[in-house]
């Protein structure tokens, strides 16, 4: 089983080599080796499941000199939703992007992006995680400079500054470490850490850049125009995916490898920024004129839900309560990246079929597309927090830290962060109900529709009513 | 000679600095870019001042290893940076 670490980086990277040499069979080829880095994926999952962490050394060097992969139940859990949200947005992009030169251009990138997700999610040495970082970057800007506006190379190219900042940032906070240290290995450094005056400025380093990726408020303005501008599968998987990389490693570094260092009040700090993006964010989200943006700012107000858990992992100790709010979390991370993608793939649906994605002006797309709409009022019942999604669960587990905690202030801020996003989603379909004739089958673009339609059921059903084993599995982090 | 090790590891720290000034406050692209390159040549120093471990000893391979592969990291996302600037520049003029 643990082959499947392996798999999971080579099949991908082979993929991106092959669209690359194999143009005019680039759609064929990727959606191959799709299906078998999906499958890939899904082993991991099995493994991990049954034999609990697997670790694989490659070409046998040791920790410390080789590249080590591991997975544990959070990593295998992320690299399975890449998996779906990658292979549906594929699906989708075999139509989105047709024969024109562009879709050349396409498919190289969106597997090294893809194969940078996977090496990112699995490595187990900060050094690696850097390179990782700069791949999964490189490979983003260069995926939204294809849109083919004027803004969105300007999108693209700050996008790019402000994300080799962030790797600036982690890389000098590496060096720290192994100046303290000697070594990158996260595994042992979580052995031997301890609070002083060598892992703050560190972890500080290495969080601030994170956090740029990750477009915390407020550090999140280079988010809406970049996720705005880009074309729509790749929107869905900058705002499903690569943000949540980002916040990945925070967690793992806060939670799991740093978790000695960390004091109350830097955890406190991030549950606070965190309560100002879902606010600002969904305010935002709110005012939006255009579908994209309002997808955008939503996910800035999403990925503040996830940093309200901070200060409460923070406070609970270890046991039942506080396993429960880590499982919370990261099925709420897990909805939202299914959410999100499903509402990227359903906007440029629309915008295609209308030229447009004005919320003004979205009358008769109920009639005209109504699977479109059904999956973008999907996506909008997991942005809520609606039962039986996912993120249900998850925010049930966030008002349920905060009552245990007395930190009762989050309690507030997440009812008005759902409020508000009950207010934009109700706007959009509101919009989208104006009357117009009724087609005579609710699937039009089956190719385009079936794939938003099924990420936006596996984050407003799937994960609700079957999220058991996202706990099981995440025991087997421990 | 530790007093070397310190002064250089110092002087790499005040680089990345200086980078990250230039970084954030600079209005024109270009020189962001610049700045940004400026800001790794300084955690590099960094990262070589910890590779040496005194006179006579052979310096930790490790921290020279990830200089190289940051070297090549570095290059890559520049290349990348000013071809963005270029088509920029390109659609700027066009328009």
């Amino acid at each position: 089983m643990a082959d499947a670490l392996v798999w999971l980086v080579a099949l991908p990277l082979a993929g991106a080599l092959a669209t690359l040499l194999l143009p005019r069979a680039a759609t064929a080829v990727a959606l191959a080796t799709g299906l078998a880095t999906g499958t890939a994926a899904a082993a991991l999952l099995y493994g991990v499941a049954t034999q609990g962490p697997l670790h694989y050394a490659i070409g046998g060097w040791t920790a410390g000199l080789g590249i080590a992969l591991r997975a544990d139940g959070l990593s295998a859990l992320l690299v399975t939703m890449t998996a779906l949200v990658v292979l549906a947005a594929s699906v989708y992009s075999s139509a989105y992007f047709g024969d024109g030169s562009q879709r050349a251009r396409f498919w190289p990138l969106w597997m090294l992006l893809w194969t940078a997700l996977n090496a990112l999610l699995l490595s187990g040495d900060l050094f690696n995680l850097y390179v990782t970082l700069e791949l999964l970057g490189l490979s983003a800007v260069a995926l939204a400079a294809l849109g083919t506006t004027t803004a969105a190379v300007q999108a693209a190219l700050r996008y790019l500054l402000v994300g080799l900042l962030g790797s600036m940032l982690f890389l000098a906070g590496v060096s720290l470490i192994y100046t303290g240290y000697g070594t990158l290995d996260m595994a042992t450094l979580a052995a031997v850490v301890e609070p002083g005056p060598v892992v703050w400025p560190a972890l500080a380093l290495m969080t601030a850049g994170l956090l740029l990726k990750t477009a915390l408020f407020p550090l999140h303005f280079w988010l809406p125009p970049a996720h705005a501008s880009a074309p729509a599968p790749v929107s869905a998987v900058l705002s499903a995916l690569v943000v949540k990389a980002a916040f990945y490693l925070v967690l793992r570094l806060w939670v799991d490898v740093f978790a000695d260092a960390v004091t109350a009040a830097a955890a406190a700090l991030l549950g606070v920024l965190g309560a100002a993006a879902v606010l600002w964010g969904s305010w935002r989200a709110l005012r939006a004129a255009r579908l994209k943006l309002l997808a955008a700012y939503s996910t800035v107000a999403q990925l503040g839900y996830l940093f309200m858990f901070f200060p409460l992992l923070h406070a609970l100790p270890p046991g039942p309560a506080r396993d429960l709010a880590v499982g919370g979390l990261v099925i709420l991370a897990l909805t939202h990246g299914f959410a999100k993608a499903g509402l990227f793939l359903a906007i440029g649906v629309i915008q295609q079929r209308s030229g447009h994605d004005t919320i003004g002006e979205l009358d008769g797309t109920a009639q005209r597309l109504p699977a479109t709409t059904f999956a973008i009022a999907l996506a909008g019942v997991a942005l809520i927090g609606l039962p039986p999604s996912g993120a249900f669960l998850g925010k049930w587990q966030l008002l349920a830290a905060s009552f245990a905690t007395g930190q009762w202030w989050w309690i507030v801020v997440t009812a008005i962060g759902s409020l508000l996003a009950a207010a934009y989603t109700f706007r959009v379909l509101g919009r989208a109900f104006g009357h117009r004739p009724y087609p005579n089958q609710p699937v039009t673009v089956a190719r385009e529709e079936w794939p938003a339609l099924l990420l936006g059921a596996a984050a407003a059903v799937l994960l609700g009513l079957a999220g058991a084993p996202v706990w099981k599995l995440l025991e087997a982090s421990a | 000679m530790l007093t070397a090790q310190w002064l250089y590891g110092l002087t790499g720290c005040v680089v990345v600095a200086l980078g990250l000034r230039a970084a954030l406050l600079h209005p024109s692209l270009l020189q962001r870019i610049v700045a940004i390159n400026v800001m790794g040549s300084g955690v590099f120093l960094v990262l070589i001042a910890v590779a040496y471990r005194g006179p006579g000893v052979a310096p930790d391979p490790v921290p020279h290893a990830l200089v190289l592969t940051g070297i090549v990291v570095a290059v890559s996302a520049t290349a990348l940076a000013l071809a963005l600037v270029r088509r920029l520049r390109a659609e700027r003029n066009d328009g």
